[in-house]
Order: structure tokens, then sequence, then C-alpha cells
């Protein structure tokens, strides 16, 4: 049960990778409907391993592996992990998947690479659920590339248009800058464990073992670990890869830039959170808040529904690890689960608005408009019904209002940073995160309204939108339940009562103990105690927030204009994205062209400058004894009358690059001699 | 262990085999191409089927290294004796050959692109005839390299290499052909000049005592110089730690250095590549550059261990140079075969690194890099010239949307390059793994500073894709057609072998664990 069926689920959406790429354009309808039902299996599949897991079987881990290698003498095995985590994962990354698949069978239909635009999804879903299942550091690394490539050809699937290949590869270097630091953590903790496996690092580093024998390379390799959540979920300072990430299509948008692969840094560092000292976590919580306050503070100034919900995604990612950081462990992991569904439905619900003005622009034949600017919106809502309610339900989780799914993990971080600053004083991080709580409800309800209510900007394009087919709604109205607080908790006012609190528990630290952050039960106390002013305070300023909303794009009494110019230069950096991709532009694309250019131009002026002066001295040398040579043959042969004329003939033709035979000539007769005086 | 086929041993047989080829090549009509073509394609498939024996039946167990006893399928001959030389005794050389972990894998990657380099030869219109004959004499000049176990035979293979590599850029490279094949010679010569000396300088500083006459024997038997009891009074090289020995391992690892190419020995490989026929550039980057690397560890490392570590961090130090000077400069280039060339030097000091590393992982990651650079960048150097068979250009900007135009090829050489960038689940990032893990445990910042060469790894990388392969397709490639069978051919081995080796890398490490385990060992115990 723990050992073949997860390994089904990993193998299933490979097996649909290789026949897609194989066979797809071979299959009717182009296999969509063989990957769709393939992905559905492995849901359904999952599910009955959850169900059964969280069931009966709820505090045990499970653990199969293999030997992959022998190196020297250490054994490298690989394996997979069933515990709580890794099954509510499996669930929500087959849900969303199998979703998107079912979303893409309208949104992409007639499209050029459609077969394989479905084999790369299975690709995807392959490596996520890798991640998912590994129990081991190396494997997760490596399906963490594996990731990152099928991000790459997913956002590049319309490599025709420059935009879209420049967005990859920007996501996949990016990336790779967060990798290496990854890969720096795993050869530190290779070479001081001699495993890959969490398990014995684990147990290496609670028998008291540190890596190099030092503590600061312990929290040194937490952190570099870290760097790989750091890329992956786009969070400060790499964060400027997902927005541009945008260039894919809207369906890859939600399964991979918004529900599962960006929070795989997320289940990393939930993953490897017993390694992590204090002061690791103190690094993680304070790059989660600054990350969560910068995108939040873009998103208010976008325009394109895709950036908006972008950096919305960075912002509540930033969340998820802030929550981590101060060790609010399952609010942290469970706002990736509620996160996950409500984002996928926003960024669905957002293909389906652009799908249906696409199809408008295009009846009117008008190519320039943009169809994802919701400058260009408004007054949708009478015309896509299931788009808007539902569009409304995961807004109105992602701003945290009650009786939703949002509302529940969202409340319990708040009160995990609240607690955090009473025991420790860092008192920046409850003031960022609920800062950011007002901020997304303002910034949400501020693209809703933009883009349902009020008059459309122009009416022959409202006139030819049109609600989307049942695939692309049914998938918008399963994500909208999942959005509800039931499925979690069946107290709307606390998650911790519920099954997921109980299914998911904070591990315990491995690290020597004056390294340990607060210890559970005395931040569980600390929870407790602020958690009734943590909540009427976050739905205080969540009702704030949407408030505001109203006031300025509904009825309009607060002019946005206005706000802006108020706002001076925090509203321009904003709009700018505080200029990160300038600075990066300039320090690192400049910078390494420069240097490239440079050592260009040292290899081939100074290093073969010296080989060719080398050359040019041998053959002088070649030309001299060549001289003498033919003087001397030719003065013995034909008197010196004629040797004038005949040198000049031969010397040009040495010197025009015969050099080579005489070199030859030269090592033949050393080999030759060799032998003969031997 | 020993295997004879006829009477005659299995390593002969697939070091001489392409001599026959070139006999019978020779023996053929001029105009008889397709004839001449298929005998070097039987001659190298032969040679596949006998690495593919070797494969099965080699013994994963066995050291090797400095031990006789233990090297498989050896012949040893006595070839040139001369019984009496005033003050030198008796001289010898002979016909010694054999296999242990360290070699098996360079012995299968040989075949592997000689076969390969042969299907993409095919057509190749011009002096067919000389073409094959020398093609051939260099497959042998390459396996016999590294099946030596005599210096001297060595040293006559190292430089029988040297000749055809430099006809076959000479006469039927591109336009600059005479300048990159003089720079390629010249840079080897020297090489070679430094390699001879040593080599007389190890000659007579090591005797050893027949047990049949008791007389004291000079040899260039190179497993006679690994042992420091063989070692005259007084000779030269003699000793621990000297000078000499010093200057001799400096010596020799120049002469490998060029070849493999190390910074700063590395611009003629450059300007061979972009002048070198598309298979003489798959031989040059897949297998000969390997030579470079496997001579340092058959000669260098277990000959002059003390010297051995008294250098290696500046060695570690140069591939770490190398790691990154090489990933920029394959940035800054905008000729095909240029960047693969660079992407090279910096792939092989992945290699110098994992070695430098004087533990068993990064000497495994380091060999195994070795045997995955020849595949990937075979594959690498075959895209190229599928694309310049069509075009007769090299240039990256020369191209854009071949994606959409030859999916298949786009396909296979994604895959590639994929690999070359150390993708997970490809076969360079085990290599590339075992390297660094090995070379952290040795050196931390060295280490940490060459794993960056990853992250521009990955520029240069997706940079080419991004304007060769993706993009829309302009007008004058329109009419572009995907691969023929004979191509996809060529490519499909070595797809396979990168998918495979990539996610299940165990045959190809077991082959040398032992043997480079007892390696490190013998190093770190100073060579006793």
């Amino acid at each position: 049960m723990f050992t073949n069926l997860p390994i089904i689920i990993l193998l299933l959406p490979l097996l649909a990778f290789i026949l897609m790429i194989f066979f797809g354009n071979k299959l009717p309808r182009k296999g969509d409907w063989l990957a769709t039902g393939m992905m559905a299996l492995t849901l359904v599949l999952s599910v009955v391993l959850l169900i059964t897991k969280v069931g009966s079987h709820s505090a045990e881990v499970f653990t199969s592996s293999f030997d992959w290698v022998v190196v020297g003498s250490k054994t490298i095995g690989f394996g997979i992990m069933i515990d709580n985590l890794a099954a509510i994962m499996l669930v929500v990354v087959t849900l969303v998947s199998t979703l998107v698949h079912l979303f893409s069978i309208a949104y992409m239909k007639g499209d050029v690479r459609y077969s394989r635009y479905y084999a790369y999804l299975g690709l995807f879903s392959f490596s996520m659920l890798g991640i998912v299942l590994t129990n081991n550091i190396l494997l997760m690394y490596v399906f963490w590339e594996l990731v990152g490539i099928s991000s790459y050809l997913l956002i590049g699937h319309w490599y025709e248009k420059k935009s879209a290949s420049n967005a990859a590869n920007k996501a996949f270097i990016v990336n790779r800058v967060g990798d290496f630091g990854m890969f720096i953590g795993i050869m530190i903790l290779f070479i001081s464990f001699s495993s890959f496996t969490f398990e014995a690092i684990f147990d290496s580093i609670s028998a008291g073992q540190l890596p190099f024998g030092s503590e600061g390379w312990l929290t040194a390799a937490g952190v570099l670990i870290f760097c790989g959540a750091v890329g992956k979920s786009a969070q400060f300072p790499l964060h400027v890869w997902l927005p541009d990430a945008m260039e894919g299509p809207t369906p890859v948008s939600a399964l991979i830039h918004a529900a599962t692969m960006v929070a795989a840094g997320v289940y990393l560092v939930a993953r490897v959170f017993p390694m992590l000292t204090a002061d690791a976590l103190m690094v993680i919580a304070y790059i989660g808040a600054i990350t969560a306050l910068i995108a939040a503070t873009i998103a208010i100034t976008q325009f394109d529904i895709k950036k908006v919900l972008a950096y919305s995604t960075i912002s509540q990612l930033g969340y998820m690890i802030m929550a981590l950081g101060v060790g609010a462990y399952t609010a942290g992991f469970m706002h990736l689960v509620t996160h996950a569904a409500f984002k996928a439905g926003l960024f669905l619900g957002a293909g389906s608005v652009i799908f249906a003005m696409h199809a408008s622009l295009h009846k009117l034949h008008d190519h320039d408009t943009d169809a994802q600017d919701i400058r260009n919106m408004g007054g949708l809502k009478a015309k896509m019904p299931v788009t808007y309610w539902t569009f409304l339900i995961f807004t109105l989780a992602i701003s945290g209002i009650p009786l939703t799914s949002g509302f529940l993990s969202k409340d319990e971080i708040l009160a995990g940073t609240l607690a955090f600053s009473t025991i420790n004083g860092h008192w920046l991080l409850p003031l960022v995160a609920f800062t950011v709580a007002g901020l997304t409800a303002f910034y949400m309800f501020r693209l809703f309204i933009i883009t349902f209510h009020g008059k459309a900007a122009n009416e022959k394009i409202l006139a030819g939108v049109m609600e989307s087919p049942k695939v692309m709604t049914i998938p918008l109205m399963v994500l909208a339940a999942l959005s509800l607080f039931f499925f979690y908790s069946f107290n709307p006012f606390g998650a911790s009562s519920g099954w997921f609190y109980s299914a998911v528990v904070r591990p315990a630290s491995m690290v020597p103990e004056l390294l340990q952050p607060a210890a559970y039960p005395v931040f569980y106390e600390a929870v407790s105690s602020v958690h009734t002013i943590a909540m009427v305070l976050s739905i205080i300023i969540a009702v704030a927030g949407v408030y505001l909303a109203f006031m300025v794009y509904q009825q309009k009494k607060i002019s946005a204009e206005k706000l802006a110019q108020r706002a001076g230069f925090l509203y321009k950096g904003a709009t700018n994205k505080w200029y990160f991709d300038e600075m990066y532009n300039r320090v690192f694309v400049n910078g390494s062209h420069v240097i490239m250019k440079a050592l260009r131009w040292f290899d081939e002026t100074i290093i073969d400058g010296i080989v060719n002066g080398a050359a040019t001295v041998t053959q002088l040398f070649a030309s001299i004894s060549g001289w003498i040579d033919t003087n001397i043959v030719d003065g013995l042969v034909n008197g010196t009358a004629s040797t004038a004329n005949r040198a000049g003939g031969l010397l040009s033709h040495i010197q025009t690059g015969k050099v080579q035979t005489y070199l030859l000539f030269v090592l033949f007769s050393f080999v030759v001699l060799f032998i003969l005086f031997l | 262990m020993e295997l004879n086929i006829f009477g005659i041993g299995i390593l002969t047989w697939i070091v001489f085999i392409p001599i026959v080829g070139m006999i019978i090549v020779l023996l053929l009509p001029d105009k008889n191409r397709n004839a001449i073509r298929w005998t070097a394609a039987v001659a190298t498939g032969i040679q596949v089927v006998l690495a593919g024996i070797i494969f099965a039946v080699f013994d994963r167990a066995k050291l090797g290294i400095n031990d006789a006893e233990s090297f498989q399928f050896m012949e040893k001959y006595s070839w040139i004796t001369v019984e009496a030389v005033p003050w030198v005794g008796r001289i010898e050389i002979n016909y010694f050959l054999g296999i242990d972990g360290l070699s098996v894998l360079m012995i299968i990657l040989t075949s592997l692109i000689a076969f390969i380099g042969v299907i993409s030869s095919w057509n190749i219109d011009k002096m067919v005839k000389g073409y094959f004959a020398l093609y051939l004499l260099l497959v042998t000049g390459m396996m016999g390299v590294f099946v030596a176990l005599d210096f001297f035979l060595f040293f006559i293979f190292w430089e029988v290499m040297l000749l055809p590599m430099y006809f076959l850029i000479g006469l039927w490279g591109g336009p600059r052909r005479e300048y990159a094949a003089i720079k390629f010679f010249i840079y080897t010569f020297v090489g070679g000049i430094l390699m001879l000396l040593t080599m007389l300088a190890l000659y007579f500083s090591v005797a050893y005592t027949d047990p049949a006459t008791g007389q004291s024997v000079h040899t260039f038997n190179i497993l006679h110089m690994m042992n420091p009891a063989n070692y005259v009074d007084g000779g030269l090289l003699s000793g621990v730690d000297t000078t000499w020995r010093y200057v001799a391992w400096m010596a020799l690892f120049i002469n490998f250095a060029i070849k493999i190419p190390l910074f700063p020995f590395h611009t003629w490989l450059p300007d061979a590549h972009v002048e070198a026929p598309t298979p003489i550039s798959v031989i040059l980057a897949g297998v000969l550059l390997k030579l470079g690397t496997y001579g340092l560890l058959r000669i260098n490392f277990p000959i002059f261990p003390d010297a051995t570590v008294y250098f290696i961090y500046f060695m570690a130090a140069l591939g770490m140079i190398s790691i990154i000077y090489g990933a920029f400069c394959a940035m800054a280039q905008d000729d095909f075969k240029k960047l693969i060339a660079y992407s090279s030097i910096s792939h092989m000091g992945i290699v110098v690194l994992g070695i430098a590393a004087l533990n068993t992982q990064g000497m495994v990651g380091g060999v195994l890099q070795m045997f995955n650079h020849g595949i990937i960048t075979a594959v690498l150097f075959l895209s190229v010239g599928v694309l310049y068979d069509r075009t007769k250009k090299r240039g990256l900007y020369d191209f854009g949307g071949i994606a959409t135009q030859m999916p298949k090829y786009t396909g296979l050489a994604m895959i590639g390059m994929f690999a070359a960038l150390g993708l997970p689940g490809l076969n360079g990032f085990v290599s590339e793994l075992f390297s660094f893990l090995g070379a952290f445990e040795a050196y931390k910042w060295i280490t940490i500073i060459s794993v960056t060469g990853i992250i521009i790894t990955a520029g240069y990388i997706l940079w080419t894709i991004q304007r060769v392969y993706l993009g829309k397709t302009p007008e004058k490639l329109a009419d572009l057609k995907d691969l023929t069978p004979r191509e996809v051919l060529m490519f499909v081995p070595l797809i396979v072998l990168i998918i495979l080796l990539g996610i299940y890398p165990a045959p190809a490490i077991e082959l040398m664990n032992s043997s480079l385990s007892h390696l490190v060992e013998f190093i770190n115990a100073g060579g006793m």
C-alpha cells in the first residue's frame, strides 16, 4: 500500500509524458483525454492513499529505498517516504494538475503544439510528485531541477515570441542561482554525514554531530538549502523571475507558478525543518516577511491581470515562508494547501476571463488591445456568472474573510507571528504580516472590482464576451468549493481543532539545544494567548482593506490617482517593481557581458598572441636555417651564380607556412634515430 | 584474465582492427567510395562489439593501477631487446597491453565515438580513401594509448595520433585549416617533446632485477616505474620529493594539460574545432581530450605520487580557472563550434578538479565525467554538423526557429544541451555531482567558486538554445529538412546512454570503483 501505490502515482504521469511525446500527435484528439484520464487516475489513487494514511496510520512514516550507486565505500540510496505531509501534498498536486489538464482542453484548443503541451504537463507532474515523495535531499534536488526544466519548457511554450523565451531563460537561470546555494548545502551535509537521506542527516545531527564540527556551518547549511527555496518559491531577492513567467499559458501559471512548483520551496523548508537552527529560521522568517511586503506593494500598482496575481503569489509565498520561520509550521503548510486551491482558482478564473476577452477581440479583428489588461475589462459580471461568483469566493479566501479556507490558515499565521514577537520581541514580523493582510484584501478587491464590476471599458468588447465552456468552469467550481472552511476544519474560526492540525504536527528540532528555536509547547502557549486578538485584528484589517477597495474603485469616493500622487515616490517605486530588474540587468547581465568580452579579448589577444609570437619566432629560425641549407646545397650543385635568384623563390615557399614539414621531419627523425640507436 | 580470439589477445584485436581496415581501404579502388565507407564502418563496428565483450566479462573487483597481476586481458611480449649496451646494461621495450578500471570506460568510449564518427563521415566527398585511411590510423593510435602499459609503446601510440589528426584538420578542414592544423601540431609537438624527455629520464632512473638472470635491467614498464624500490641509486628521478621529480612531473603535466586542454594551454582547441570537419571534431572532443586526463591518472599520479601531492592544489586551482574561464569564453562566442569548444574546456576543468580531490568520489566523478563529456560533446558537435551540412553556416545568429522546422533534430540536440548544463536525470549531472562532492571535501572555496560555473553554463546553453532553436523560423531556413535515418542512427546510441547513465550510473561506476579507490589509496600512501 505505502510502497507500491506511491510508485504507481509517481510513474503514471511519467508514462503519460512518454506516450504523449512519442505518440501524442497520432492519438485521437491528440491524446488530451488520455493525459487527463491518467492524471485523474493518479488523483484518485492519491486520495485513497491520503484517506488511508491519515485515517488509520496517521502517526507512522513509511519509507522504502534501494541502492542507487556505490562510490568508494559509500552507498547512495534512493527512496520514497510517506508521511502526512507527503500524503496531503500528493493530493494537492494531483488535484490541481487534473483540473488544469481538464481546463486546458478548451483553453489550449487548436494550439500548434497541443500534444507537446500535455506531454510537458505530464513531465512536470512527475517531477513535482518526485519532490513530494522523496526521502532524500539529493533526489529532491534532482526533481527540483526537473520541475525547473518543465517550467522552462512550459513558460517557453510559445517560443516564437521573444518575450516568452526570455522569460523561460530568466526563470531557469535565476532558479539556478538558488540551486547553486542548495547544492553547496547538500554537499556540506553529505561530506559531514555521509548520507543524503533526511532521516540519516537528522539522526546524525541529533546525535551531536556538526558539519565540520562547527555550529556556524550547521546554520550555513540550513540557510544554503533554503537558497533553493528562495529561488523556487520566488523569495526576495530572487523573486524577479515569477512575474515574467506569466508569459506561459495561463493554466500553466495556475499549476506551476501558483499552486504547486512555487510552493515546493515551502515544502522543502518544512522537510528540513528539524535541522534548522534558530538563526537559520530567523533568516527564513525575515526573508519571507520582506518578500510578502515588497510583492504586495507592487501588486497594488499593476494592471495586467496575471501580473497582479503573480505578485500576489509571491506575497503569499512569503507569508508561508515567514510562518515556517517563526515556527508556525502547521499554519505555514496549511496556507500552502489552501492557497493552492484558491490561487489555482484565481489563475484559472483569470484564464477564463482572458479566454473570453481573446474570443471577443478576435471577433472584432482587434489585435492591438491587450486581453490581459484590466483597464480594458469591466462589467464582466453579467456576462460570465460562473467565473464571477467563483472568482469572488477565491478573492474572499485570499483576503482572509471568515468562512473561507484562507481565513483559517492566514489567521493562524498571523497568530504565529504575533506569538513569536511576544516570545523574543521581533515585533517587525507581525507588523509586516498584518500590513500585508490589509494590502492583500485591498489589491485583490481592486482587481476584482475593476475586472467584473462597473461599466465596461469598451462596450463592443464586452458585447462579444461569453461565459467559458464547461471544461473550464467545472474546475473553477471544484476549486471554489475547496476554498471553503469545512474541508479543513469544521470550526470556521479555528483551524487548530480540525483534522489538518492533528495530521500535520511540527516536528521536533534536532539541532543542539542552544541553537534551537523556542520549543513547541512554549510557542503553542503563546499562540493560544494571542489567538483571539490576532483573529479580531485580522478580520478588522481584512474588512478595512475590502472597504477601502470598494470606496476607491466601486464608489470612486476616493480618487486612485490622487492616492497615487500622495504616495509619491512610494507609488513610483512600486509601479516600477522597486527597480529590481533594472538593477539586476545592470549588475549581473551587463556585468557578465563585460567579463565575457574581457576574457574573450584576453584569450584572443594575450594568450593567442603569445602562442602566435612563439610560432613566428620558430618560423624565423626555420627560414634562417632554410636559407643556409639552400645556399650550401645550391652552391655545391649549381655554383653560386644562380643562387640569389632561386633562393628568393624557395624562401618564400618556406615562409608561406611549411614549417610543419620541418617539425614533422624533426619528430620523425627523432623517433627513427631512437629506435635505430637501440 | 586473458581472452584470445584466434590466438590473438582481444586488446590487440581492438587496437589493430582499424589498421586492418586501413590496409583494406588503401587497397580498394578510389572510385569505390561506398566500399571504403563500409570497410571503415565494419572495422569500427567490430571494435564496438569487442568493447561490448570487454564490458561484459571485465572483472569489476580487480584493482590494476600498479599491480601487474590484477590487470586484465594482459598481453606482454618482448618487442625490442638489446643485450649489452655500454654503461646501460640490457635494454628492453615490451609490447605490454592491459586494462584496469581506469581504462575500461575509455575503451568503450573510444570504440563508440569512433563508430559514430564513421557514420557521420558518410557524406565526406573529398579524397574519401585518404580520409578513411587516416581516420582508421587515428583510431588505432587513440585506442593504443588507452591499453599501453609500456611507456615507450604509450609514446608511440601518442605520436601516431598526431599525424592523422594534423592531416585530417589540414586537408579536410575549413578555410583557416592550415593555421589551425599548425597550431594543433606545434602545441602537441611541444608537449610530445616534454613527454619524450621525461620518459627517457624515467627510463634511466628505473631498473628492475630480472628474476631469471639476476641482471639489472632498465625498463619502460609503467608499472615498474610506480615502485620506488625499482629506482636505481643516484638516478635522476630517484628519491622522494626531489626537484627533478617535480620538474619531471611538471613536464608531463604540461604535455597532458595541453591535451585536456587546461587553461592557459587551451587556445589550440577552439581553432582546431572550428576548422575540423564534424566527425573529427567529434573525435577530438569526444576522445582526444580525455587522453590528457587519462595520462595524468595513468602516469603522473601513480609514478610521481609525491609530486602529485605537492602540486595538487595548483592543479585544482587550474581546474577551477578552466571551469569559469571556459564558461565565460563560451558565452562570449558567436560561432556555434567555438562555443562548444570553450564549453569543453569548462567541462574538462571539472574532470581536473574532480581527480585533484585525491579521494574516491572525486576520482570516480572525474573519470565518469571524461566518459560523459565524451558522449555529450559528441552530440553537440553532431548537432552543429547537422546544421552546417544543410546551411554551410555555423554562426549562432545565422539560425532561429529551428525547433519548428526540425522538431526531431531539436529534441535530440536539446537533450544533449541539457545534459551539458548538468540537468539531473541526464548523465552530465551524475559526474559533476561526484566531482564536486569529492572536490568539496578537499577544497572548500575552490569548489564553491567552481560550482558557480553551473550558473554561467546554464546561461550560455539556454542563450544558445534561444538563438538557434527558438523564435520564428526565418524565410531562408524555411526549407530545412529534419534528420535522415542515418543521422538519427548516429544520435540515438549517444542519447540513450545520456539518459540511461543519468538515471542509473551504477554500471559505469562499478567498472572503475575498485581501481580508482586503489589509486587513491596508492597516492595517499605515497606510492607504497
